[in-house]
């Protein structure tokens, strides 16, 4: 292997095919005679093959040679798309993401693997004479050839197109063949009415327009003759390659020569008009301006089309590291920090001129703060993608069969919040398919269809996605729930429990509803991890289920991580932070509403009791409580609870900060933000504070 | 509105192809069995194209065309007459009776909508 290439730019790229490949291949099991599938198949591998060739990998691109062979057989319908094809090139896109993985770190790749997976493929295709394989691999050399002539660079022609006068009596509508040149390319042109007769001598059935078109195309001139392949006898056609006589990277010809080049006036006429050239050929009556119109315009076609090719080839998208976009992230939090801080100091002074600007780097900040997210915003298809491999192979493993449909692929979420959702949603995908969906006998017996259904959705809902894994399995059963958790301890035996609360259990430490322990689930663990590492996303996992009809998760995430709408409240002299998120409304708590309430600790709001947390109490704030405390309401894990606060401060953009590792243990606040002023404020995370409470009262300790 | 297209062809198969293709890509289509029955079925309602085979009985293909080009309503309608390789001088025939163009059969239907779309937009 060569030494001093960069290579990460292949392996990326071959990743990332490796990975539609994959997802290819998938779709090609449910439609192997799919032309459209089988031809990416293709494309993927033949693109790993020459590049790999290319950066040193040669392993790699001899062995992709030898599996895309085979498939090019299956591609020519000379052998069928079958199971076994697939699930051998499969294992071949595994051995090749191995051997990649390899050059990273060094380790040694299995060779006998390799050789199994060959002579496997070779066995398929040995159904075809030797003499055929061959053909194969030259046909596939002239197709590489046909297609790199077919895209070739893009060049400039100027076509000159006059139609007959009689062009309209065969049913030609010459706009058409204007707008069939448009296809082509990037095309300008310009009609020429010059023979355009007065009116009184003007016949509306006969066509008195011409046209030049500049046309920048990559499709060749045999192109543009095809465009007018049924008017050849009914127009003037010229087609000229402005660029096989005009070296592009000159400067555009003169005027003169131009016109000179395409017979509109003669060597004479032009050294008879040197100066102001135009004005004087059309003053002269040798040409009119339409001709010099269309004679600039080449000039500009040309002068134009050079500057486009000194700017730098425009490219769709850059490749760069997570950790440049973190970093990046970063900034733009300080940013929005300064900002907040410049737009507290501003509105102090009252200096118009500073407010202005203070406004404006206001809205600047906001803008670049939406962009960035953007920027780390991904689709959520490839994960969703991923996993369709993994109910593949798991619903094998365990004998049952799944089909998984997936919806809204294109819904985008931060980055990193992808990364961290992707181990929770295996976990939730492998106890659907292990506790979830029965074995076919069992399906067919309940009368359902023996193939169970896995569904994956993502749907925006404000500033949050909601995951939906659906599965038509055998449903939660509350009630056994409940005596699982009263047999463990988990909740005392004549606690009442909704059904919804019922499912939360399954969602604690230590509790698993799997009747034995397989390798794939049934330790216990697993969907505690996965509540915990939701929550951490500040997300929430709500569970609904039909006994007997299915199971179904949802999970709500926010869109982003690191920048928040906060809610500033006051409590005492210190100021927090409420996610925005979670706040439903506020309202006034007077002491008149307190005193009416028969107990303590809930306030009615609008016939609805709502119990509320008085943060005062709850952080032993000292001092008097004001006269009307403000309430705020929110929804934490499907109920309404209150938080009472003194004051209501505002709206802030909150930049979350980690408060490291010291403070792990204090886990009601989710993190930290610097304020305007400079000063720090919590975070406060509120279903950890109504966990906290609801801990402390079964304790009786609060 | 959907565009309506008439198709002509002696032969019912083609007619059945024609029509399916130009069914699937939104058009209307009315069928014509020679050049005789399309003119007639042509002369109670009006198409916005038309594509018409070459050989047939009782009406050939070349006087369908002149025939409608008579009409004032089909002065500038596209015709597009569906030929054989071999029947290179029929092509110009068909131009001069007023055609706008060809297509050369056999042809896939990707390339039958190719050319209406050429010719009709």
């Amino acid at each position: 292997m060569a030494i001093n290439i960069d290579t990460s730019a292949f392996t990326e790229e071959a990743y990332e095919l490796l990975g539609e490949l994959e997802e290819s291949l998938l779709a090609l099991e449910e439609s192997p005679t799919d032309d459209e599938i089988i031809g990416r198949v293709f494309r993927a591998m033949h693109t790993i093959k020459g590049s790999g060739a290319m950066f040193g990998f040669d392993e790699v691109s001899k062995f992709t040679h030898e599996v895309e062979t085979v498939f090019d057989l299956a591609r020519n319908k000379t052998i069928p798309v079958t199971k076994v094809l697939i699930d051998l090139t499969l294992a071949a896109r595994d051995h090749i993401r191995s051997m990649l993985d390899s050059a990273d770190s060094g380790e040694v790749v299995d060779q006998i693997k390799a050789l199994e997976i060959i002579e496997g493929l070779r066995k398929l295709a040995s159904n075809q004479d030797d003499s055929e394989y061959d053909e194969v691999a030259n046909q596939e050399d002239e197709t590489a050839q046909q297609l790199s002539e077919e895209a070739s660079e893009p060049q400039l022609f100027r076509i000159r197109f006059k139609p007959h006068l009689e062009i309209f009596s065969n049913g030609t509508n010459p706009l058409l063949l204007l707008g069939e040149l448009k296809e082509l390319g990037e095309a300008r042109i310009i009609a020429n009415y010059d023979d355009l007769p007065e009116l009184e001598n003007l016949d509306p059935e006969q066509c008195h327009t011409s046209w030049e078109i500049f046309l920048t195309t990559s499709e060749g001139e045999n192109a543009i003759r095809d465009v007018f392949i049924f008017v050849d006898d009914d127009c003037h056609i010229s087609i000229r390659n402005l660029e096989d006589q005009n070296d592009i990277d000159s400067e555009p010809q003169k005027l003169g020569d131009i016109l000179v080049k395409s017979g509109d006036i003669s060597t004479n006429v032009l050294e008879k008009a040197i100066k102001p050239l135009g004005h004087r050929l059309v003053d002269s009556g040798d040409v009119t301006p339409s001709i010099i119109n269309a004679a600039l315009e080449e000039q500009n076609a040309v002068r134009e089309k050079r500057e486009q090719k000194k700017k730098s080839e425009p490219t769709s998208s850059i490749r760069v590291t997570a950790e440049k976009l973190d970093n990046l992230v970063d900034l733009v939090g300080e940013l929005v920090t300064v900002q907040a801080r410049l737009n507290q100091i501003s509105s102090s002074r009252e200096n118009s001129d500073l407010q202005l600007i203070t406004e404006e780097i206001e809205r600047l900040t906001g803008e670049l703060r939406d962009n960035t997210m953007s920027i780390r915003m991904l689709a959520i298809g490839s994960t969703f993608n991923k996993f369709k491999r993994l109910v593949r192979d798991l619903s094998k493993d365990l004998g049952k069969q799944v089909e998984m449909s997936t919806e809204g692929a294109e819904t985008e979420l931060d980055k990193n919040v992808i990364d961290q959702l992707n181990d929770s949603l295996v976990h939730i995908i492998r106890n659907s398919i292990d506790h979830g969906i029965e074995s076919p006998e069992e399906r067919l017996a309940k009368g359902k269809p023996a193939e169970g259904t896995i569904h994956l959705a993502a749907i925006h809902s404000g500033a949050s996605v909601l995951i939906r894994v659906d599965d038509d399995g055998a449903g939660l059963d509350p009630d056994l729930l409940r005596q699982k958790a009263i047999a463990k301890g988990f909740i005392a035996s004549d606690s009442e429990l909704s059904d919804k609360e019922a499912y939360q259990l399954i969602l604690g430490a230590g509790f698993s509803m799997a009747k034995s322990v397989t390798n794939v689930s049934g330790r216990g663990v697993g969907m505690d991890v996965v509540r915990r590492s939701i929550e951490n996303l500040r997300g929430s996992i709500d569970i609904s289920s039909t006994l007997g009809k299915g199971t179904s998760f949802t999970l709500k995430l926010p869109l982003t991580l690191a920048i928040i709408e906060g809610l500033l409240i006051k409590v005492g002299e210190e100021v927090y932070v409420i996610p925005l998120a979670n706040v439903e409304e506020c309202v006034e708590l007077s002491a008149a509403s307190i005193n009416s309430s028969h107990s303590n600790d809930v306030i009615n709001v609008r016939d609805e009791i709502v119990p509320y947390i008085r943060l005062r109490d709850r952080f032993d704030v000292e001092g008097e409580r004001p006269a009307i405390e403000q309430i705020i309401i929110s929804n934490v894990n499907e109920n309404r609870v209150g938080f009472v606060v003194d004051d209501v401060i505002g709206q802030h953009q909150t930049v979350i900060k980690s408060l490291g590792k010291n403070f792990d243990h204090s886990s009601e606040f989710s993190g930290a933000t610097i304020l305007g002023d400079g000063s720090v404020a919590l975070i406060l995370d509120l279903r950890e504070m109504v966990r906290y409470v609801e801990y402390a009262e079964i304790r009786g300790t609060l | 509105m959907a565009k309506t297209i008439m198709t002509v062809d002696d032969s019912a198969s083609v007619r059945q192809m024609v029509s399916l293709t130009l069914k699937d890509a939104g058009y209307e289509v009315v069928e014509g069995v020679d050049g005789k029955d399309a003119l007639n079925k042509l002369n109670s309602y009006t198409v916005d194209m038309v594509l018409t085979d070459l050989n047939m009985p009782n009406m050939d293909g070349i006087t369908l065309i002149e025939e409608l080009r008579k009409l004032a309503q089909y002065k500038f309608t596209p015709i597009v007459m569906l030929t054989t390789e071999s029947q290179g001088n029929r092509k110009m025939e068909g131009k001069q009776a007023g055609a706008t163009g060809w297509i050369v059969k056999p042809f896939k239907p990707h390339q039958l909508l190719g050319v209406i779309k050429k010719v009709l937009g």
